[in-house]
């Protein structure tokens, strides 16, 4: 049996920790490990059936190539690892001479461990050019920008994750209420937050207040449940904090003392009367009320936010809206509420930095424009990327990339026109994966495969609390697999030897743990190992660089008004911006396209568009679906269980699109909303085909725009309409 | 084998569906048969504000209450991987008089 962490693939964002047992080097089950604080030892379904898809005969377990003719046929051909290395290092490095570092792009998708390691492949070639697979980088980090450009800090909700002894720590304070943001906490398990850790406090006494366009469970359940219009939550944050003001039911001392900008704020939230909310999010005027009353009065409160605030184009005003509700009331670095957590490796602003030349900053595609690349993110615009391949300026070539964990077009890409467009422009693109995926069929010309959490090492630190915690290889890798570690290692040395001078990976883990005075053996022998922890941070200076009290904004205080956002020209003031594509923005589209259209449903058996192989999971939920209200199918004749189309405008291209999904007839939705699951297509369907991801992507109804600012992309605020699937169709 | 009895604390389940793949996993049953099994009542709403939408785990033929894991000081695969922590195994006296105390409580003896 061995002691593992699943913060890689097949496991999720979350690596929970597990025993793998095997025999003769073969998975055979794993178990949740009751010994490890996080999870406890629970498990979801997905992990539980870890060895579906660790032994799964369709694993890649060989490098392949494929000539550049035959992109999009089955026509693979297994060829060495020196080869497959060689290649690799000979083009790209070709490309570098000719165009440029810059002519390499790096992708990745959702983030685990392996994220690191990417930013320091591109950045030690001397690529400026690393990106992130959503649209407008649409998950988490307009959380963490935003509550930068709030406290200058990111604050997660405490569940007490940063102790050993958990809830049962003395300084630990149960939260009187938590508020579930949209998010459906216990089937997403998202960011690092276990979804029934929220359970878990409500076990203990907290109190429940939902914000979901769906009837959740947790919905079902709730003190409290607003059915907010999908996109409309900022206005909703600045309707119940108007509330608060009003009456005087937020904290005035702590405003006075700790925020920055309050008559301001206060002055935005006024035009946000109860009735004008209720107008805006289809809410009742009382709710807001209600909720507000209810807030106010539960300290300490936590708010539980999940994806779908980063997923509209105002992602980070609806954020800092919803941070200066727990900021006004007081419910900051206080047990039970918003606390910054303990952080060893800063892996979300990635690992390298310093060793991209300063010449190449300036070449990040985004940076020149989009004033948030610029200033606040050190990514590149895929959203500009794309245009950018399509458009290939003579000057500023793009001739290949490099895609590692990136199931690009089942997954966060949207307008799969575009995208297969734009990347089967490139000269040469690299698939580093652990199936064959739909994107390394229809436009890779080298597949390298990787192993799977319980064939390597590895670093777990997490996204939220972070803790010195390893990744354990139970079991040798199938075939000629190696760790996406063990890749970029081997990789990052024939481009950049002095970047990369280590002789292993265990060399390079310790590296990483280097301040800790461990190497990584003695982390894995002791792991987990927790950090140092206090609360009110703020009070003791510890949160400033000059070490006086305050938080480490221009002001020292909260920034309810954000002089950093003023100093880049943006909106100081957390203000409601309609999202682009809804029946208030557009009444006219509305007509034919009356629906409004939620994307990314989380399911329990799937990540993203992960787990669709194995056959214990697939069975839970074996089609991609939409859910619709029963009136509304009942209005458009469609049966629950039948074929339909969702169709939509691909955002303002003029161009329209549709996806196939089985109805899924349910009162959760809201008669006029519909909401859809997303990373889908089919393993088993023909690969010359692209798995049928063409006909089920629900993305293909979202555009590449970049929206107001180049973060926050509309994945779950757009229109459509929903028909029958005819016959042979 | 002595009867035991499976207690739910109902009005914590999720529906996350961990004890039926636990169960599945631990017990080698095929994909679609399980020793525990969740059946969902509603959602409906029957006043304002108010809504049926309830999990009730139950045991299935197939369960034998994970004799070999309890032999070795382990709970129950079901048990040990619930995520919202409401199930238990206990003798049906015990699991009887849990539930007449408390509400939301089920339990299914065997
Ligand atoms: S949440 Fe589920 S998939 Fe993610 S690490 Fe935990 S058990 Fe694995
Ligand atoms: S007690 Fe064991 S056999 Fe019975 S349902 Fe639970 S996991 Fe399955
Ligand atoms: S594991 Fe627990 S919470 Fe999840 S479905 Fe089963 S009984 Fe319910």
């Amino acid at each position: 049996m061995t002691r593992s962490s699943a913060w890689t693939a097949p496991g999720c964002h979350l690596g929970c920790g597990l025993l793998i047992y095997a025999k003769d080097g073969k998975v055979e089950r794993v178990e949740g490990d009751p010994d490890n604080p996080y999870n406890q030892g629970r498990l979801c379904p997905r992990c539980l059936a870890v060895d579906d898809i660790v032994n799964h005969e369709k694993r890649i377990i060989y490098p392949l190539k494929r000539d550049l003719a035959d992109r999009g046929k089955d026509k693979w051909q297994r060829i060495s690892w020196d080869e497959a290395l060689d290649t690799i290092e000979r083009r790209f490095k070709e490309y570098k001479e000719k165009y440029g570092a810059e002519s390499v792009v790096f992708l990745q998708g959702t983030g685990r461990d392996i994220a690191p390691y990417i930013t320091r492949l591109a950045w030690s070639f001397g690529s400026p050019n690393y990106a992130f697979s959503l649209s407008n980088v649409a998950c988490f980090g307009p959380r963490i920008f935003a509550a930068n450009m709030l406290a200058g800090v990111f604050m997660v909700a405490d569940y007490g994750q940063q102790f050993i002894d958990r809830y049962d720590n003395p300084q630990y304070k149960n939260p009187g209420l938590v508020a579930v943001w949209g998010n459906n906490a216990v089937v997403a398990n998202s960011d690092g937050a276990y979804g029934h850790w929220v359970t878990d406090v409500l076990q203990r006494g907290a109190k429940l207040l939902v914000i979901d366009p769906r009837l959740t469970w947790l919905a079902a359940h709730a003190d409290l449940w607003l059915q907010i219009r999908p996109g409309s939550d900022g206005a909703l944050a600045l309707g119940m904090a108007n509330v608060m003001i009003q009456e005087k039911l937020y904290d005035e001392q702590f405003v006075q003392d700790w925020c920055f900008g309050f008559k301001k704020f206060a002055a935005l939230c006024a035009e946000w009367t109860p009735e004008r909310v209720a107008e805006v999010c289809w809410v009742e005027a009382g709710d807001v009320v209600a909720a507000a009353r209810l807030f106010a009065s539960s300290a300490p409160v936590m708010v539980q936010q999940g994806v779908a605030i980063d997923q509209r184009e105002d992602c980070y005003d609806a954020s800092r809206a919803i941070l200066s509700l727990l900021a006004i009331t007081g419910n900051i670095e206080k047990p039970g509420t918003m606390v910054v957590m303990p952080e060893f490796l800063k892996y979300i602003t990635g690992w390298g930095r310093d060793l991209l030349p300063y010449e190449q900053e300036d070449k990040r595609i985004g940076a020149d424009d989009l004033v948030v690349y610029k200033l606040g993110l050190h990514v590149a615009s895929i959203n500009k990327m794309i245009d950018h391949l399509i458009e290939q300026p003579a000057a500023y070539p793009l001739k290949a990339s490099w895609l590692q964990t990136v199931n690009l077009i089942a997954c966060g890409a949207v307008d799969n026109e575009r995208t297969h467009a734009a990347f089967s422009g490139l000269e040469f693109n690299v698939a580093v994966d652990l199936f064959m995926t739909p994107t390394a069929m229809a436009f890779c010309d080298l597949f390298l495969p990787v192993t799977t959490f319980t064939e390597r090492d590895g670093i777990r630190c997490g996204d939220n609390s972070q803790r010195g915690e390893t990744i354990n290889a139970a079991v040798p890798p199938r075939g000629e697999c190696r760790s996406d570690m063990e890749i970029n290692l081997e990789l990052g040395r024939r481009f950049n030897a002095t970047a990369w001078p280590w002789e292993n990976v265990g060399e390079m883990f310790s590296h990483i743990f280097a301040e800790s005075g461990m190497d990584f053996y003695q982390v894995q022998a002791t792991a987990p190992s927790y950090l140092p922890f206090e609360y009110e941070k703020f009070l003791s200076g510890k949160m400033r660089a000059d070490g006086k009290p305050g938080f480490p904004t221009p002001s020292g205080k909260l920034e309810l008004f954000s002089k950093s956002l003023e100093f880049m020209g943006l909106d100081p003031l957390p203000r409601y911006v309609e999202p682009p594509m809804t029946p208030f923005s557009q009444p006219e589209l509305a007509q034919e396209y009356p629906l409004v259209l939620q994307t990314g449903a989380r399911r329990h058996n799937t990540f993203h568009s992960e787990n669709r192989q194995s056959s214990r999971l697939r069975a839970m939920h074996p089609e991609p679906t939409v859910m619709i209200h029963p009136e509304t199918a009942a209005n458009l004749g469609v049966r629950d269980g039948q074929w339909v189309w969702v169709e939509g405008p691909v955002g303002l291209t003029g161009r329209v699109a549709r996806a196939k999904r089985l109805a899924e007839v349910t009162p959760i939705v809201d008669p006029r909303c519909a909401s859809a699951d997303h990373g889908w297509w089919r393993p088993e369907a023909d690969p010359e085909n692209l798995y049928d991801v063409n006909e089920l992507n629900i993305n293909n109804l979202i555009s590449w725009s970049t929206g107001l600012t180049g973060i926050g992309a509309n994945y779950k605020c757009i229109l459509c309409k929903i028909y029958p699937v005819k016959e042979n169709e | 084998m002595a009867k035991k009895a499976l207690l739910v604390n109902y009005l914590w389940c999720t529906g996350c569906h961990s004890c039926e793949l636990a169960c599945q996993v631990k017990n080698n049953f095929p994909p679609g048969q399980f020793g525990i099994k969740l059946n969902r009542v509603g959602p409906w709403k029957y006043a304002p504000k108010k809504w049926q939408y309830s999990y009730f785990p139950l045991l299935t033929d197939q369960c034998h209450f994970c004799a070999d894991r309890l032999a070795e000081n382990k709970l129950p695969s079901c048990v040990q991987h619930c995520q919202a922590n409401c199930l238990q195994i206990l003798a049906p006296e015990e699991a009887a008089r849990i539930a007449a105390a408390n509400p939301g409580m089920i339990f299914m003896s065997k």
